[in-house]
């Protein structure tokens, strides 16, 4: 584990303590334990069915642990929930507007009928929809859908952003575009927790990497470290079977 | 076949008339399914919604029954009506029994388990297609409900629809707790179903080309709002 200093960020440190989840006598995440303490984008990388999407659910807090816990700085999982937001694989877009999808997060959280447009404008802006507003959410392509998801995550100006293989199913237009707006955010002071499965991916935007394999975290380590030399065979075995030759 | 072409052409001369016992039974009828079918939806929705949403022990035998439900003879509903009200049943000092009011019992008692039956349905697709993110927001019990009425708000106008074809063609309940009394309980389907027997020719087939448009137009207008819904919502 990166034994950095946690940075000023309330949620942090994430720490994992002996985590554990199992469904119909199954384990899926076996055993593992974190601290990320830097507010820079941690990605977890892993193959298909490694675990990553059960762990982000777990992280914010949508699935309960069958063993041992999550902290995010001094608050429980379902404390920092209400500063959290998440995008996941298939996003789920609500059947009414652009806009509508944005506005009814910010109903929910109650923020102030007045204050409204400004944000929903001030997303929309930023996710590269604008002048989409009025387009049905679920007639948008698919990289603008994953935009969509984003900016609807983004508009409460959450501490930390938990994205679930932000960009599967895009092409590579589309996906250059949602990698921008992560990195514009996280450059913001939003922490990021991010799912892939694509190494390319991963070398362009962690700060770390958590390497998952089959339920279990093989490796935690800087980015830079991890790409030059991983130290678990099976995380190397993982780089290099994806390298061109 | 002539006696039938008079037939029809009477029909077809008491509708653009506006003939007064026409236009007397079909606001009858309109009158007493709407009434049915109001009420039912305010039982019915809420009820399709908590059934869909709550978790309690035989919640699924409760499912299997409101479908079952949806089944449920008229005649059998209009028997059981006819019993609760007539002079000696529970209800009978109330002295409903052949007034339009019976016969909105009996309709309510036939729609509401379609209703809830297809609400219940179209909440239960919405909520878990949309349960995760709405927990990811923290929204309350109350913030969800409202949420997946709203986006299911097309397909439960359908569910409504449907409960209104079914209780504008239904025959069975009305005619044992309505009676067909002339300028009292005299519905579409119940004049249509006495009349023909009397040789009222014309006065059937003129409420009859009406109950068809009026079914038909109903069905088809379901169809295109849940077609347009889905085109403009996704
Ligand atoms: N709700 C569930 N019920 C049963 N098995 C599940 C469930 N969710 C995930 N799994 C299983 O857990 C494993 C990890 O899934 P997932 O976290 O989605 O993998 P990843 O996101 O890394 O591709 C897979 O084998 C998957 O089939
Ligand atoms: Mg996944």
């Amino acid at each position: 584990m990166p034994p950095d200093r946690p940075d000023e960020h309330p949620l942090l440190p994430l720490v994992a303590r002996g985590l554990t989840f199992g469904i119909n006598g199954r384990r899926i995440i076996k055993d593992v334990s974190f601290w990320i303490g830097s507010s820079g984008r941690t990605v977890i990388l892993g193959p298909n069915g490694a675990g990553k999407s059960v762990m982000l659910r777990l992280c914010h807090g949508l699935l309960e642990p069958t063993g041992g816990e999550i902290r995010w700085g001094e608050l429980s999982v379902s404390q920092a929930r209400e500063q959290q937001a998440m995008a996941s694989q298939h996003p789920v877009l609500l059947r009414r507007t652009v806009k509508g999808n944005l506005l009814h997060v910010l109903s929910v959280k109650g923020v102030a009928r007045s204050e409204r447009p400004a944000l929903v404008d001030a997303a929309l802006e930023r996710a590269g929809l604008a002048g989409l507003g009025a387009r049905a959410a679920r007639t948008l392509s698919g990289g603008q859908q994953q935009r969509l998801a984003i900016a609807r995550a983004l508009v409460l100006r959450p501490k930390v952003l938990l994205l679930d293989e932000p960009t599967t199913n895009l092409d590579p237009a589309a996906v250059r575009g949602v990698e921008e707006l992560i990195g514009v955010i996280g450059a913001a002071g939003t922490k990021i927790l991010m799912t892939t499965h694509d190494i390319a991916q991963a070398r362009r935007l962690a700060a770390d990497v958590m390497f998952l394999n089959d339920g279990r975290l093989l490796e935690h380590a800087p980015a830079a470290e991890f790409f030059a030399a991983p130290k678990d065979p099976v995380a190397a075995g993982f780089l290099a079977g994806e390298l061109p030759g | 076949m002539n006696e039938f072409s008079s037939a029809i052409g009477a029909a077809l001369s008491m509708i653009v008339t506006f003939d007064a016992a026409i236009v007397e039974i079909v606001l009858l009828s309109l009158r007493v399914s709407l009434s049915a079918v109001a009420i039912a939806s305010v039982v019915a929705l809420p009820l399709g919604a908590l059934i869909a949403l709550q978790h309690f022990p035989g919640r699924r035998a409760v499912v299997i029954l409101l479908n079952a439900l949806m089944g449920l003879p008229p005649v059998v509903v209009g028997l059981m009506v006819y019993l609760l009200l007539s002079r000696a049943g529970p209800l009978g000092p109330m002295g409903l029994l052949f007034t339009p009011t019976a016969m909105v019992i009996a309709q309510s008692i036939i729609v509401l388990p379609i209703i809830a039956a297809l609400s219940r349905q179209t909440i239960a697709d919405l909520h878990e297609e949309y349960d995760e993110h709405l927990r990811s927001l923290g929204c309350t019990p109350i913030q969800s409900v409202a949420t997946l009425l709203w986006d299911g708000r097309f397909r439960l106008l359908t569910a409504i629809m449907a409960g209104f074809g079914r209780a504008i063609a239904e025959v069975g309940a009305v005619i044992i707790v309505g009676g067909n009394i002339q300028h009292a309980t005299r519905v579409m389907t119940t004049t249509i179903a006495l009349e023909t027997s009397k040789g009222n020719l014309a006065l059937a087939l003129g409420l009859g080309l009406i109950l068809v448009t009026l079914a038909l137009g109903v069905n088809a207008t379901a169809l295109v709002i849940s077609d347009a819904a889905r085109q403009r919502y996704g």
